[in-house]
């Protein structure tokens, strides 16, 4: 493998040439297009060109109810659609000043981590399907199956999940979905060190990976990367820790952090991740309280006082914020959606500069991009 | 390092009360923006406010030309961009544009706003602070037409390359 090197113009004339990777291709994830100038394999400016599946939700906001918007939030990053749910519904609690039962927020927790971890599931194995290895995949959606059953017996869905509600859930956990959630922790659990004896020790892996990408923390800094990515360049900076919200305060869990800040280290991040979240969602369900699971007294036609508010939680992306403002009618006034992808992408064409384009694909790769979340 | 928010709140009170002594006529707030003269003088204040009601900390209302002495303080205070957006007051006539910061090492959310005139909606960019604002800021333009001054590349970001509408002003109609 070539190091990476910086080439400048004192290298001699250049003749570089553009080539236009998507916006249908394998490697973005989705329909983005990555405008390259090229010098030679080396990438002398990669300039991502998002909207080509943008929606406009943010004006369908403001032509509906609070309530009706619901459903829009969990069809931005469809992989992480509980904690987007999550985040709208506690900004509308917020506003119009809803009390949430224990019981709800313990239950949000769960299927919020649940859900983390198939998120995180589906970037691991895409991630090496990028870097060219196929058979991870296959183990990582065998795992993720267990997950989306669970959630499809307790929500109706298996993806775009409209499960909260204004005020707390919509329907109560039973015995089987207690139980499934149960055994799937303890199947999980044995299956991360086979990750890491299969993939994450595995040397072709580790060269393709280690020392590439490089991501500062002040890179994501100026450019409001967060999640993962923060997480990959030695900050510990995750929503549940640093704003604590829902019950999140009560559980005892760690955020993984490695400082490195190359494409290994948002690797790292991930894979410990997901065995946090295991343990949140074991204490949770260990000490899940009785009692209602929806406020008594959410109003039919919701108007909340005029006046903003925010919210933000912790989505598998990073730091994921409503901004709501209302002017006390049942419509909303403004729906800000603020997501993870958009801005970890921003700071894609300055860590790209001077990569290989292999390189650069695992950069975006480690990435975890959902090109809904960029383009809204 | 830990900031407190009354340092803060401090260094932005600061930051307001050197706005106000300036000269009226000096210091132009909104170069080529002849609906600027017309408008009030826009009301500035620093406000502490309720997190558990809000969400964030600091609630901070500046006049245009301070937009990017404001990004400077707070990223001098290692803040780093959450995300700008505009929000269209039509009956009022005016354009308002929020700045929301975080911090990526203390709990403290700062939000930063300025008022525009709806009708030639102009304010400095501050990509020149925050790179991560070129985007917000492309975006912001899409959606509400608000000009960022000195901004490198205005194009649509999120809507097609030959759109001439913004579609989150409040008279956009929808068919």
């Amino acid at each position: 493998m070539m190091p990476q090197t910086e080439r400048s113009a004192a290298d001699g004339p250049q003749e570089t040439f553009v080539l236009n990777l998507g916006p249908q291709h394998p490697a973005t994830h989705g329909v983005l297009r990555v405008k390259l100038t090229m010098d030679g394999e080396y990438i002398t400016r990669a300039e991502p060109v998002p909207g080509y599946i943008h929606r406009m939700h943010e004006k369908m906001g403001e032509n509906r109810t609070w309530a009706q918007f619901l459903p829009n939030t969990s069809r931005i990053d469809y992989l992480s659609a509980m904690t987007y749910t999550h985040a709208y519904v506690a900004a509308v609690e917020r506003a119009a000043r809803i009390e949430v039962p224990l019981r709800a927020e313990y239950i949000r927790v769960i299927t919020s981590e649940l859900n983390r971890l198939s998120s995180h599931l589906v970037w691991f194995g895409a991630f090496l399907l990028d870097l060219g290895g196929f058979t991870p995949l296959l183990y990582a959606f065998d795992d993720r199956e267990k997950i989306l059953d669970l959630l499809e017996g307790l929500t109706g869905s298996r993806l775009t999940y409209c499960y909260y509600r204004i005020g707390g859930v919509c329907n109560d956990v039973d015995e089987a979905f207690v139980q499934g959630t149960r055994d799937f922790v303890a199947q999980m659990r044995p299956r991360f060190g086979m990750y890491r004896d299969l993939v994450t020790d595995n040397v072709i892996l580790r060269k393709r990976l280690e020392g590439i990408g490089p991501i500062s923390a002040e890179l994501c800094r100026r450019y409001g990367a967060t999640g993962p990515v923060i997480r990959g360049a030695g900050v510990p900076y995750d929503v549940r820790k640093v704003e604590p919200y829902s019950v999140y305060g009560q559980f005892d869990f760690e955020i993984p952090v490695f400082p490195e800040g190359d494409c290994m280290a948002r690797y790292r991040v991930r894979m410990e991740e997901m065995a946090q979240s295991l343990r949140i969602i074991e204490q949770a369900i260990d000490r899940l309280p009785a009692g209602p699971v929806m406020a008594p007294s959410v109003p039919r036609v919701l108007k909340p006082p005029p006046g903003d508010c925010c919210f933000a939680v912790e989505a598998a992306r990073g730091r994921f914020a409503v901004r709501i403002v209302s002017d006390g009618k049942e419509i909303p006034y403004r729906v800000k959606l603020r997501t993870p992808s958009f801005s970890n992408l921003s700071l894609f064409e300055e860590a790209s500069r001077g990569m290989l384009l292999p390189d650069a694909l695992a950069l975006m790769g480690s990435l975890d991009l959902v090109i809904p979340d960029i383009d809204r | 390092m830990m900031l407190s928010l009354p340092q803060l709140a401090e260094a932005f009170g600061q930051l307001l009360r050197n706005g106000a002594t300036r000269p009226e006529g000096q210091a132009p707030e909104h170069p080529g923006s002849p609906g600027a003269a017309n408008l009030a003088a826009p009301a500035t204040a620093c406000r502490l406010t309720d997190y558990a009601l809000k969400g964030y900390h600091l609630d901070v209302t500046v006049s245009p030309g301070e937009v990017v002495s404001a990004a400077s303080l707070l990223d001098g205070e290692g803040f780093a961009l959450d995300a700008i957006t505009g929000l269209d007051w039509m009956a009022d006539g005016q354009m308002e544009v929020v700045y929301d910061y975080f911090h990526p090492r203390n709990a403290l959310r700062v939000v930063v706003r300025t008022r525009l005139p709806r009708a030639e909606p102009v304010v400095p960019t501050i990509s020149t602070v925050f790179p991560g604002a070129n985007w917000h800021e492309r975006e912001a333009h899409d959606f509400f037409g608000i000009r960022f001054l000195g901004h490198p590349d205005l194009t649509p970001l999120l809507l097609p390359e030959d759109a001439d509408y913004h579609p989150l002003r409040k008279d956009f109609a929808l068919s």
